[in-house]
């Protein structure tokens, strides 16, 4: 009933854990995979290992969460040491990758490639890194972005991991696609800030994060929709996912395949599950059939 | 309105947060060498074994094991060893701190038990002992000057080891367990917190002895709510499915004793994780 075709990758289901949530080692990947997800995706690695930044790094506030957790991650060459192959795993498995250049992107992307995962995620919009010109809001770095990793990526397909924290998600995705991208994840985290009202201080090491969770959706299904509209390529919808109606409504906006993070911290793991089992009970309930025959239909 | 209906169909997921609870710190007490507690005027709802993630503004914010619990107080204890344990070496009364959970499972209360602390890991077990009726405690340190809590436990049994023989029994507080598991066959139980391959030890003992042992384990973390996936152990989320793990599982845990992340994901050997923290 929910399997799903991303890229021609075949998945059970179209839940996929997103990155930046304990997909750090082989054994969360597994773990994950046993709590039903379609797919996982790892924490983003770059060329060189990273410790991110200050802590405090995550706050659950009230409808979802900040995070500043600084693209902390091991780098693409113990990656490689550490993984072995991504091939092999009990579920799908997308590599993210960004970089402080547009060059990384190539560089890594030939590295990450060699691990052999079912798809590469091309992080381009992290919210609290510190870049001259942030690459999410930047048309032309985008594309440049996706050319260069396409070309390096060999058959593996890239996605494109855009930032609702623009003035036009719509020639961004377009840039993305015109690169090379073959599918886009829409969206990373929106910027966001908590104070202490004690202490006045950010509750953040690193003052300004990226909300995510519920109080995201309304602007990831927004964005979804508006991308549905300007690119032919398929889109994993993320942000705010919590149970099986924010997926279903995640895929009317047109989306192929649901990522799910932060809803991990309100029901554990066993989240992906629980989201499988709401979508079909909501199926059933509507006797819709297969995905595809409610995808993309709020555009009607 | 989505997040209006979302906090309709499921108030208690939105609505909730886990902000840190600032307080003013009401006493600092020195333990022994470099061992500190801070105490703070407050309830605070927590089981034995579990842990808060405690800010300094401004600083860093990292998990602490709660030491002690009574209705009005509680706090924590700590060895000065890194850049935050010295930020908090500079903590006085007054000062403000910031506090979130207690996250974490507990210790099972079973009796009658051995509860073994090494170092600074005593302050893990200490409200456990305060919760048991009975225990015999084995108190583990390097020397003499390292010896916390020797007279917190009130009518409690207690077996004090050093290293270098300074105070106590000479020797490893696995020698110490032997002997007590000896004099005790009807030991129901051995809990532990203490450096990670001196709890590798102690597991060994318990199953020779066939002997039940729960022991709280440390790994960096940055969220203390399973989302980081940094203090992964295997595949268990240290933060929530620990930290504390019982002889079945911890048999079969391959990192217990060998590996931990460091905070940048890399997982390195136990001696190279104990060193970069102590760096």
């Amino acid at each position: 009933m929910l399997q799903t075709t991303l890229c021609g990758i075949k998945l059970k289901n179209p839940t996929i854990l997103a990155s930046g949530i304990l997909g750090i080692s082989k054994e969360s990947v597994d773990r994950i995979g046993k709590s039903g997800a379609g797919a996982v995706t790892l924490k983003s690695i770059c060329h060189e290992e990273r410790t991110g930044h200050p802590g405090p790094n995550m706050m659950v506030i009230e409808g979802g969460m900040l995070n500043a957790v600084g693209l902390p991650g091991q780098g693409i060459k113990n990656a490689i040491a550490d993984f072995g192959r991504l091939d092999n795993l009990s579920v799908p498995v997308i590599g993210s990758i960004f970089g402080y250049k547009i060059e990384h992107f190539g560089t890594v992307a030939k590295q990450m490639a060699s691990l052999k995962p079912a798809m590469i995620e091309l992080d381009i919009s992290c919210p609290h890194m510190d870049y001259d010109k942030p690459f999410y809001a930047d048309a032309d770095a985008i594309r440049e972005i996706c050319a260069l990793a396409k070309k390096n990526a060999g058959k593996i397909p890239i996605s494109a991991k855009l930032s609702p924290n623009v003035y036009n998600i719509k020639e961004l995705a377009q840039a993305a696609e015109k690169g090379g991208a073959d599918c886009i994840t829409a969206i990373n985290a929106a910027s966001g800030m908590k104070i202490d009202l004690e202490t006045g201080k950010s509750l953040l090491g690193h003052k300004t994060g990226g909300l995510t969770g519920p109080a995201l959706k309304p602007i990831a299904v927004r964005c979804v929709y508006e991308v549905y509209d300007a690119v032919d390529i398929p889109i994993i919808g993320t942000g705010g996912v919590t149970d099986g109606k924010d997926a279903i409504e995640m895929i009317m906006a047109g989306s192929t395949a649901v990522g799910v993070g932060t809803a991990c911290y309100y029901h554990g793991p066993a989240v992906f599950a629980k989201i499988c089992k709401e979508m079909e009970q909501w199926m059933k309930d509507h006797k819709v059939r297969k995905l595809d025959d409610i995808r993309g239909v709020a555009h009607e | 309105m989505i997040l209006e209906e979302l906090l309709m169909s499921e108030p208690e997921l939105c609505a909730r947060n886990e902000l840190p609870k600032i307080y003013a710190v009401s006493r600092v007490v020195q333990e022994a060498k470099n061992i500190r507690s801070i105490f703070f005027k407050g309830k605070l709802d927590c089981k034995p074994g579990q842990f808060v993630m405690v800010w300094l503004p401004g600083v860093e914010e990292k998990p602490m094991a709660v030491s002690e619990v009574t209705k009005t107080e509680f706090g924590f204890a700590y060895h000065t060893v890194g850049k935050f344990t010295k930020a908090l070496d500079k903590v006085k009364k007054g000062d403000k701190v910031g506090v979130r959970g207690p996250y974490g499972n507990s210790f099972s209360l079973v009796e009658p038990a051995v509860v073994i602390g090494g170092g600074v890991g005593m302050s893990s077990v200490s409200t456990l002992i305060d919760a048991l009726k009975k225990p015999i405690i084995i108190n583990g340190a390097r020397d003499k000057e390292h010896v916390m809590y020797q007279n917190r436990f009130k009518g409690k049994k207690m077996i004090i080891t050093t290293d270098d023989g300074s105070l106590g029994k000479k020797g490893f507080t696995t020698d110490a367990l032997r002997g007590v598991l000896k004099e005790n066959p009807k030991t129901k139980k051995v809990y532990t917190c203490g450096p990670e391959i001196m709890m590798k030890k102690i597991l060994e003992t318990c199953n020779a002895y066939k002997v039940d042992c729960e022991a709280s384990l440390e790994r960096y973390m940055k969220c203390g709510y399973g989302i980081c996936g940094n203090c992964m152990v295997d595949d268990k989320i240290l933060c929530i499915d620990g930290p504390i793990f019982s002889s079945k599982l911890l048999n079969t845990l391959k990192d217990f004793g060998n590996a931990a992340r460091l905070k940048t994901g890399r997982k390195v050997s136990l001696k190279e994780y104990y060193s970069w923290k102590s760096g």
